[in-house]
């Protein structure tokens, strides 16, 4: 709960998502929207073998959800399957720069979530529920 | 100012706490006011001095819990005009208190094909429950339009008047843009087609002068916890006539006269809609909301609150990128005011202004039609009560222009 989350950085991924738009050539995508703010993130992926090649999202909604969005599309591309799927809230924290509080927690994990659902749903798979815990 | 509002905030005990090393400024009454002292005591003195079950044995404790139970009930009757305290059903909530209508009376009086008549501002409680009565029952639901200043447009009231809907159901101040619907009016046209009226009352009774038998509803839903009462208690005004031709709403304890192993016989109105162990404490702390509500005087709150409101439209409309929703007008409107900040979403704009203290809410507002209707996802309201000052909407309109240099909005 502290105005310390709205980072510069913060505020800059949020007015210039990075990685924003569609991915044609994308072979796993998902979608979700966080109950409480009604945020929606939309993420296309290409999945070369086991690596991340290229990733786009979109979506709609506040500055936490987008920019921890945005970054995660940053800190993803090269990334192999099995490191998204041990990236957790720690994770989300650390690339925010700050803890966003037990309120507004949920905003910055939609990305991640949508990430992994995504990826899940690329392997045909079940995703496991404790995504939060991760 | 018409209140002594130093006076009044000393009264409410969490008024005193800080937000990290700022006073806390309380702007979301309209989701639940805080609890004056003189309510906190009751309930205290409850459990101390009386705590038994009602309407049930014969004991000391039985006997005086029983009176304050009903006396609470009495208190609330006269406060919103009722003819009698057995048109009060205590419930949970105004949700529960809707929910109860659509369930014991519209259900068994609507036939399929039967138009009920909503408006585009309502709440949640006051549309799902007809959505699951509309599948069940095939009831048809039409919605009053409302225009672009939050206002409803009478036109769309008479066109759809004309389908002669067997309900009228609409918010009487809406909770989401603090528009003061003219519900007397609508109830008149609606009776003259036949149509019973339920009034969502939940934003209305904490903040004016109500009267059941001059507003004309047949129905009145009222949440405590918006009128310094607990959480957990509320009311259903209904017409004795209506209640006693009803079904129950659930069966257990107190509803019932006697009981056979095949049948029972059902109480009388409210006791019939009322089973199990009620909240008590719950209906004790409203009968001394109701009470420190009435010694201030309900014209005395509605007139602060209209002072306090224009202050803050005058004050925020100067903020540069700041968008109002809902009329300008304070007479056609309560004390919840409800906008957006250039392009920064609500609850980013409420994160903020909580590292300053400041309480308000953001998001939908359990109003999610109504959102679509304004084209936004989610507004930040802030909402005033006997206990804000003008010094606090100086510092909400300060903590915005933060937001905005924060965020270059």
């Amino acid at each position: 709960m502290t105005a310390g989350v709205y980072k510069e950085v913060i505020l800059d991924h949020y007015r210039h998502p990075r990685n924003y738009g569609d991915l044609p050539s994308a072979n796993a995508r998902a979608k979700d929207s966080n109950v409480l703010c009604g945020d929606t993130i939309e993420m296309e992926l290409r999945l070369k073998g086991n690596t991340v090649d290229d990733i786009r999202f979109r979506g709609q909604g506040c500055a936490i959800s987008l920019a921890s969005a945005s970054m995660l599309t940053e800190l993803s591309k090269g990334k192999s399957i099995s490191e998204i799927k041990k990236l957790g809230k720690k994770d989300i924290i650390r690339l925010l720069g700050a803890d966003p509080g037990s309120t507004r927690i949920e905003c910055a994990l939609l990305g991640l979530k949508v990430l992994k659902m995504a990826i899940y749903a690329h392997l045909g798979v079940k995703m496991p529920e404790e995504l939060e815990e991760a | 100012m018409t209140l002594n509002v130093s006076k009044i905030r000393a009264d409410f005990p969490i008024l005193k706490r800080k937000i990290g090393r700022k006073p806390l400024v309380y702007l979301d009454s309209a989701a639940t006011s805080q609890k004056p002292k003189p309510v906190i005591d009751a309930i205290e003195r409850y459990y101390k001095k009386y705590n038994a079950n009602v309407h049930r044995g014969v004991h000391r404790l039985n006997e005086e819990a029983t009176i304050a139970f009903e006396e609470s009930r009495e208190k609330f009757a006269r406060f919103v005009g009722a003819k009698a305290a057995k048109e009060i059903v205590f419930v949970r909530n105004a949700t529960e208190a809707l929910n109860l209508v659509t369930f014991s009376w519209a259900r068994a009086s609507l036939k399929p094909g039967d138009h009920v008549l909503l408006t585009e501002m309502e709440h949640h409680s006051n549309i799902i429950p007809w959505q699951i009565l509309a599948k069940e029952r095939g009831v048809k639901l039409d919605y009053v339009k409302i225009n672009d200043d939050g206002v409803l447009n009478w036109e769309s009231f008479e066109e759809l008047i004309k389908e002669r809907p067997k309900v009228l159901s609409l918010a009487h101040v809406s909770n989401a843009l603090g528009t003061i619907n003219p519900v007397k009016q609508m109830a008149q046209e609606a009776h003259k087609v036949g149509a019973t009226v339920i009034v969502d009352a939940a934003q209305s009774v904490p903040h004016m002068p109500v009267d059941v038998l001059d507003l004309e509803c047949d129905f009145m839903a009222v949440s405590g916890h918006k009128m310094l009462a607990p959480t957990g208690i509320g009311t259903l005004y209904g017409r004795y006539d209506l209640l006693d031709q009803m079904e129950p709403f659930m069966g257990g304890g107190e509803m019932i006269k006697e009981v056979h192993l095949q049948d029972a016989r059902w109480n009388d109105p409210p006791w019939k809609f009322e089973a199990g162990t009620p909240n008590i404490e719950g209906a004790i702390g409203l009968g001394a909301a109701v009470d420190y509500l009435s010694d201030i005087g309900m014209q005395n709150v509605r007139q602060h609150e209209k002072d306090i409101t224009k202050y803050a439209l005058d004050q925020l409309e100067d903020v540069r990128g700041l968008v109002l929703y809902g009329t300008r007008d304070v007479d056609k409107r309560g004390a919840a005011v409800s906008f957006n900040l250039g392009d920064i979403h609500a609850h980013d704009l409420a994160t903020i202004l909580d590292t300053q203290g400041i309480a308000i809410r953001s998001g939908h507002h359990c109003a999610q039609p109504l959102m679509e209707r304004l084209k936004v996802p989610a507004t930040a309201r802030a909402s005033f009560y006997i206990y804000n000052t003008k010094r606090e909407v100086d510092l909400l309109v300060h903590a915005l222009e933060t937001a905005r240099k924060m965020f270059k909005a």
